[in-house]
């Protein structure tokens, strides 16, 4: 599953051979993530939040289990046992800081993966997949991330769990036994924190999965670059070892400043102040908020408040996983042949205009629901939803795309952008196709 | 077939957005609350545990921990402390046994097997104020004294609304809140503090006069002071490994600022001779 020029595993001392022969695995990790295989020359920073996330996953992995061993899942000692961690487990501040604070790098980084995969095309024709089954690690990470941040038994955990849970009251008929059956109760209790921390348990390995998935899938044609012009011969790619590790080497240096900026330095300023309040059923905080990754999404959902045909609620618990189901058609919504924005004049545009809404989104989604901020949530979840299914379709079809370098190597040595006059703007016809 | 379907949907959604939207215009604004426009930020507090270098002054802590003993503890518990990490506040084991031995923690009688209390020792937590909620609620006018263990982080701003609680009390409800808005009363029992959310708390004004406490150090307890202390003390309650969290970090980010060098450097030498 490579180019014809991918280097082979050649198995240097006799041990590895002998490994090699009879289970290919050294071969298998030379040609997913070694020097097997050849990667575009090209690719610029934003091509190292794909690694950054699988290191994200790593360290949410490893502190959760050491966490799990300290934390007691039970209602009336779950909140305890974290504040035991903080003060009398050796290091358990470090730990569970890490793991809190893990949870929005991993955020962090993915978002800015998704937004790269827009920008560049990536999700276009032949990595279809790759994109279908890097929104199921999102949808999966969601799921994860939420059913975590209930497991402190905070009053946000609590209330958390009963406003999301609450969506599927919003179902006609059977939403309510449904909320009920989901939660093993009539409202979050030891039956629905005990099913979260299993889940909670089981998800980051179900992602993991997904991933192997997600990497495969790329490497079926290779990675995109920045040009979205696709390989067309040795002098365009180099081995992904050394030359991305190293890449990826220092790009996971400036990750660490930061997570260690906010963990050791500001280890609660992305978390709410109401849970470090013991979960209480009988007084409901002053604002029910997300965590900051999720405020985008609650926005939308707070923004539909007209009934018609449907209750408003429902428009909006539709509207929020409707906003993140349209990614699974985003391929075929956009068939331009161009995948990066650059060459993409106008569409480009829209991009921005997209990216500054969704950070708007997420201003309201946190903000108190005055007039004002709900007619601008109203304004901004129209757009979103306007851009992916009218917009970019219509763009897609009309836009005129600038003139594309004919190679990855001649935009290189060109320079940035790498484009001149006398080039047509077809995009590659007859790229070799890689061999399997 | 997709692209005529999903244009369908997106001004579907943008339709019933747009009735939303017609709805939110015409709605009256919210009236303005007395609650919205009084309620205070809190005042700037200066603790030697702010910043990125930010360590505890033992002395402040000790300070603190007096205030709380003579004055907060009366209603309000420290469940999540244990007498033994008094320690880290520069108390002698002999010193934060005997303050462990002022405690009566819950036990059993050990011939009937009943209820019972004993002495604390260093490794017991501090106990509850009131037995349950009912007792809290019953004793003080039916408000709950919360736990001060983790109040600092449990409010923004923790340590600064602490202080700004302490020393925000006023007598009697401002001319300019009556006047603009003469519907607004506290209810009896009640005191107004403009650092409260609902510009109105149960708790009375705990610190009332100077030399309410006397320091050991000698430095003079006036209500700012005493009500810094206190602050300063549940900084330490609620995050009581602040300290090393920062000397942690400073080491661990110059170990990562020297791997992003090497890995700079390696990554510019393999790439040398290499344009992309």
């Amino acid at each position: 599953m490579s180019f014809p020029w991918a280097k082979q595993y050649e198995p240097k001392s006799p041990v590895m051979k002998w490994v090699d022969e009879r289970l290919p695995f050294p071969r298998l990790v030379y040609n997913a993530v070694g020097a097997g295989y050849p990667v575009p020359r090209n690719l610029n920073y934003f091509w190292n939040f794909g690694v950054l996330a699988g290191a994200a996953l790593a360290i949410q992995i490893v502190t959760g289990i050491v966490l799990a061993m300290q934390y007691s899942t039970d209602a009336t000692t779950a909140f305890f046992s974290v504040e035991r961690i903080m003060r009398d487990v050796p290091a358990g501040w470090f730990l569970r800081y890490a793991h809190a604070n893990g949870a929005s790098m991993f955020f962090i980084v993915v978002y800015i993966h998704i937004a790269r995969g827009l920008y560049y095309g990536s999700y276009k024709a032949p990595r279809e997949m790759v994109w279908l089954l890097g929104v199921v690690i999102f949808l999966l990470m969601m799921a994860t991330a939420f059913m975590g941040y209930v497991l402190p038994w905070g009053q946000m955990s609590f209330w958390g769990a009963q406003v999301i849970t609450g969506f599927f009251s919003a179902i006609p008929l059977v939403g309510e036994p449904i909320r009920i059956w989901l939660l093993g109760g009539y409202a979050p209790d030891a039956a629905a924190l005990n099913r979260f921390f299993s889940l909670h348990y089981l998800m980051p390995f179900v992602i993991a999965g997904v991933i192997i998935l997600h990497i495969w899938a790329l490497h079926i044609p290779g990675s995109n670059n920045p040009t979205g012009v696709e390989v067309k011969g040795e002098q365009d790619t180099v081995p992904f070892h050394p030359y991305y590790t190293a890449k990826d080497g220092f790009g996971l240096g400036i990750f660490l400043l930061v997570f260690a900026g906010f963990l050791f330095f500001a280890p609660n300023m992305l978390g709410h102040p109401d849970n470090y309040i013991e979960a209480n059923p009988l007084s409901t905080p002053a604002h029910i908020v997300p965590e900051w990754y999720f405020l985008p999404f609650y926005a939308i959902l707070k923004s539909f408040t007209a009934d018609f045909i449907l209750d408003a609620k429902l428009w909006g618990v539709l509207a929020m996983f409707g906003s993140i189901l349209l990614l699974f058609f985003l391929p075929w919504l956009d068939n331009s042949p161009v995948r990066s924005s650059n060459y993409r004049p106008t569409y480009r545009w829209f991009l921005i205009v997209l990216a500054l809404d969704v950070l708007v989104l997420g201003y309201v989604g946190g903000a108190e629901a005055t007039n004002g901020n709900v007619l601008i949530g109203q304004i901004a979840t129209a757009y979103y939803f306007l851009h992916f299914l009218v917009i970019l379709p219509i763009v897609s079809a009309a836009e005129r795309p600038r003139p594309l370098p004919n190679s990855i190597t001649e935009a290189v040595l060109k320079g940035k952008g790498g484009t001149s006059p006398s080039q047509t703007a077809i995009p590659e016809a007859h790229s070799p196709q890689p061999a399997e | 077939m997709i692209r005529i379907i999903a244009p369908l949907i997106g001004l579907g959604f943008a339709f019933v957005l747009v009735l939303g939207l017609f709805g939110t215009l015409t709605s009256e604004a919210q009236p303005e609350t007395a609650e919205h426009e009084f309620h205070e930020h809190p005042k700037k507090l200066d603790l030697a545990s702010n910043g990125v270098f930010g360590k505890f002054d033992n002395q402040q802590l000790q300070r603190g921990f007096q205030v709380y003993k003579e004055v907060c503890a009366a209603c309000h518990s420290l469940k999540y402390v244990a007498f033994r990490d008094l320690a880290a506040l520069g108390y002698s084991e002999a010193e934060v046994a005997a303050i462990a031995d002022d405690y009566q923690v819950p036990s059993v009688n050990p011939d009937t097997g009943e209820a019972a209390t004993r002495d604390g020792v260093a490794a017991d937590r501090f106990p509850l104020v009131y037995p349950n909620e009912v007792a809290a609620r019953a004793a003080n006018n039916n408000a709950i004294p919360p736990d001060l263990s983790l109040m600092t982080k449990a409010r923004h701003d923790g340590a600064a609304y602490v202080y700004s609680l302490l020393t925000g009390y006023q007598p009697t409800v401002p001319a300019e809140v009556t006047q603009k808005y003469p519907e607004f009363q506290v209810s009896p029992g009640l005191n107004y503090n403009p650092y409260f959310p609902t510009l109105a708390l149960a708790m009375a004004p705990p610190l009332v006069a100077d030399n309410q406490v006397t320091y050991a150090d000698g430095t003079p307890a006036t209500v700012d002071q005493m009500a810094k202390d206190v602050a300063a003390f549940l900084v330490w309650t609620a995050e009581p490994k602040l300290a090393a969290r920062h000397t942690a970090g400073l080491a661990s980010v110059l170990f990562i600022l020297i791997f992003t060098g090497l890995a700079w450097g390696s990554y510019k030498t393999i790439w040398r001779d290499k344009k992309h």
